[in-house]
């Protein structure tokens, strides 16, 4: 038997830690890794730690417009990956390696 | 010819020899550059005759030329036009200018022969005479002063001309401050006189002068009148700002003659001959003139006694005759001041082309204590500079005897003259005969103390015809205004001149009738104290050459202040000149260095270590980047759950 006791017991509050440690979990990601795809997978960490507290509002307050919201970041999210992902393969192809330094070429 | 053609050709033609000597400045040639510039003093003065000729038909009481060739300036009331007036007066001055002017450009085709910067000098020459006949043809007072300011220019060019010689730059620039003192006072009364009258008009200013003097020294017509005549001194060099034209023979010879002598420094008596009802209005001013005149009459001649340069002579002489003309209109003898600036221009001009001929053939020494019986080796030159002597020391009936008579009988016998005024005439004569003398006996005559190597020669054709032409001048230019009682004596000879300037004269007020005795004693007590004054000369300087070193020397005190020109310019130099640099060192030193600059330099030091400290921010490393943001993200936190 399934006891839904802990599932009810679950409040909003939960989700936002939830959301709070993904979403720094993220940000050390970005601030401290050098590899270009791991930076990309931290960035993707804050956007959905950002999303979990979307939903999160949106169920607690009955509105729907964070969810909608949610699909809109994961859309954005979706195309900055395959951009990112665009850059790392260029960046591997000419340096043979994705650390986040060779970025600095791009400037003009 | 229209009158319009006639002036323009009169006015451009200098302008544009110019424009062509001086777009080929670097030419060297003194043919071609002399043969333009003198064409185009040539061109001038013919049409200066054609002018007067125009003048002479007209009827007398009309006779005048007014040409507008553009409206200058409309602010508020006041207006200004690029007039120009030809009237009995201002025709006089531009035979003058173009008439002297000419022969001196042609002595200077052979005088500069040797010279690199010829077309430069040329250019200068031409300019100096547009700028002169802007000067006297502008029929207001703004058009005037842009000739005065524009030979001011081209004084100050021609004296340092030869400006490698930093002694030669320095009086260029002595001369152009010192008018500059003189300028800044022409203003001020220009300005005066816009505030009484409304207008800068000649003609309208004339016939707007009350009827009635003013005896107030505080009208504003007075102090106008008054800073007119500061800005004479300038220009004409009168005490107290005639210092600087001694310094001018820096410049070449035949310059000295056409600016300093002939034209340029006769400006001031001009002015006020133009506005002379205006002068006449002002009582006071006219003795102050009349006082300025005599003094520096007499304390320039008196520098002239001791002089060993003989330009310096020249210049000294210079400034004495100036203050006879001043001393004329001054007692409102303004006829007399034109006349004795006309006969000036003859012989002065003649002396100094007189005395460029000499320091051409001496190979350019001035010293009159290495000459001496040039009159042998130089017969057209001492011929030509004797009647140039005669004519300034008064003797009848050479040109400046009945100029100079004229002035001294007048200030005399006129209401605005003093018996002092006319001692002080007097004494200048006397004076003016000695140095005269003594410059003759020392250059001509006498023993010869010309050094080994000189040799001597006449000049050539070039530099003695312009001699001659002025000798002539200067011997029979008198005749035009004949004194009334000699006039008179010779059976009615009119005075020409007299009459010719009526139209635009003002006759002195309250003049009594003429003692002819009275008139004839003054004449023959100044000719004959002139006489007596010149044979003493040429019996201390011909017959016993150690007579006049004996004298120096029981009399050295007086006689060093005088050899160094009363300390004036020391004095200058002490009370204005170096308080002023001083003044002008401390502000430049604890104003603009200490405060202006330093206050620069500190904004500009903040906003540059402020950008040293934001560039560094801007590394173009992401993660830093990065970090900025999440500080900024954690800093609005703190902020907002710590509230």
């Amino acid at each position: 038997m399934l006891n839904t006791d802990i599932f009810t017991q679950i409040g909003l509050n939960h989700y936002l830690f939830l959301s709070a440690i993904l979403f720094v979990i993220g940000m050390a990601g970005v601030l401290l890794r050098r590899n270009a795809i791991v930076l990309l997978m931290s960035i993707e960490l804050m956007l959905n730690a950002v999303n979990i507290s979307f939903v999160a509002f949106s169920k607690y307050s009955g509105k729907m417009e964070g969810q909608i919201m949610v699909f809109f970041v994961m859309t954005i999210a979706a195309a900055e990956a395959a951009v990112g992902l665009a850059l790392a393969v260029t960046i591997f192809k000419r340096f043979r390696e994705v650390n986040i330094r060779f970025f600095e070429h791009l400037k003009g | 010819m229209s009158h319009q053609l006639l002036i323009s050709t009169l006015i451009l033609s200098p302008l544009i020899g110019f424009l062509i000597n001086g777009l080929r400045y670097k030419r060297h040639s003194a043919n071609v550059a002399g043969g333009v510039a003198t064409a185009a003093a040539a061109i001038s003065f013919l049409s200066a005759i054609l002018i007067f000729m125009e003048l002479l038909a007209m009827p007398k009481e009309g006779r005048q030329i007014a040409v507008n060739f553009f409206e200058w300036m409309t602010v508020a009331s006041l207006k200004i036009n690029m007039g120009f007036l030809v009237d009995p007066l201002n025709v006089i001055m531009i035979l003058i200018i173009t008439g002297v002017g000419s022969l001196i450009h042609l002595f200077s085709v052979s005088y500069m022969h040797h010279d690199e910067g010829a077309a430069k000098y040329f250019a200068y020459l031409n300019l100096f005479l547009f700028n002169m006949l802007v000067l006297v043809l502008g029929d207001n007072l703004l058009v005037m002063f842009v000739g005065w300011e524009g030979v001011g220019l081209c004084s100050y060019l021609l004296i340092g001309f030869w400006f490698k010689d930093s002694d030669k730059a320095a009086a260029g620039m002595k001369a152009f401050v010192t008018n500059r003192v003189g300028d800044a006072a022409f203003l001020l009364g220009m300005f005066l006189l816009f505030v009484s009258f409304g207008t800068l008009n000649f003609q309208e200013i004339n016939n707007m002068v009350p009827a009635d003097p003013t005896f107030s020294w505080l009208s504003p017509l007075t102090l106008g009148t008054l800073f007119l005549f500061i800005g004479a001194t300038g220009k004409s060099a009168q005490i107290p700002l005639y210092v600087w034209l001694p310094d001018a023979m820096a410049g070449p010879t035949p310059v000295s003659a056409l600016i300093h002598a002939a034209t340029m420094v006769t400006a001031g008596v001009y002015m006020i001959i133009r506005l002379n009802p205006l002068f006449l209005h002002t009582p006071n001013t006219m003795l102050v003139i009349a006082i300025i005149g005599g003094l520096t009459a007499v304390m320039a001649a008196s520098i002239g006694l001791t002089q060993w340069d003989i330009k310096k002579v020249l210049a000294y002489s210079t400034v004495s005759q100036l203050g006879y003309m001043f001393l004329a209109v001054g007692v409102g003898a303004f006829t007399a001041g034109l006349f004795h600036l006309m006969t000036h221009a003859f012989f002065k001009a003649l002396m100094f082309l007189g005395s460029g001929s000499v320091i051409h053939a001496m190979h350019e020494e001035q010293d009159i204590r290495k000459m001496g019986g040039l009159k042998k080796h130089m017969p057209i030159t001492h011929f030509t500079f004797l009647i140039g002597w005669l004519a300034i020391i008064g003797m009848p009936p050479f040109s400046g005897f009945f100029s100079k008579d004229e002035i001294l009988w007048l200030s005399f016998h006129s209401p605005l003259g003093h018996p002092a005024l006319w001692a002080l005439g007097a004494v200048g004569a006397v004076m003016t005969a000695f140095y005269m003398t003594r410059l003759m006996a020392l250059t001509f005559w006498g023993k010869s103390r010309v050094p080994q190597d000189v040799h001597p020669h006449e000049s050539p054709a070039l530099m003695t015809i312009p001699l001659i032409v002025l000798a002539i001048l200067s011997a029979f230019a008198g005749w035009l205004g004949v004194p009334h009682v000699i006039g008179a004596a010779l059976g009615h000879l009119p005075n020409i001149l007299a009459e010719f300037l009526s139209l635009n004269i003002k006759p002195i007020p309250n003049l009594a009738e003429a003692n002819v005795t009275t008139e004839i004693i003054l004449m023959s007590v100044s000719v004959g104290f002139a006489l007596i004054s010149a044979a003493l000369a040429y019996h201390m300087y011909v017959r016993n050459p150690e007579l006049p070193g004996k004298f120096t020397e029981k009399v050295k005190g007086l006689h060093n202040f005088v050899y160094n020109k009363y300390f004036v310019d020391e004095a200058y130099e002490g009370s204005i000149i170096q308080p002023l640099v001083q003044t002008s060192k401390s502000i430049w030193f604890y104003v603009d260095v200490n405060f202006i600059d330093k206050a620069t330099y500190w904004i500009s030091d903040i906003i540059k270590g402020g950008g040293s400290l934001v560039r560094s921010l801007q590394n173009g490393n992401l993660q830093t980047y990065a970090m900025y943001v999440a500080i900024g993200l954690v800093m609005t936190l703190t902020f907002i759950l710590v509230r």
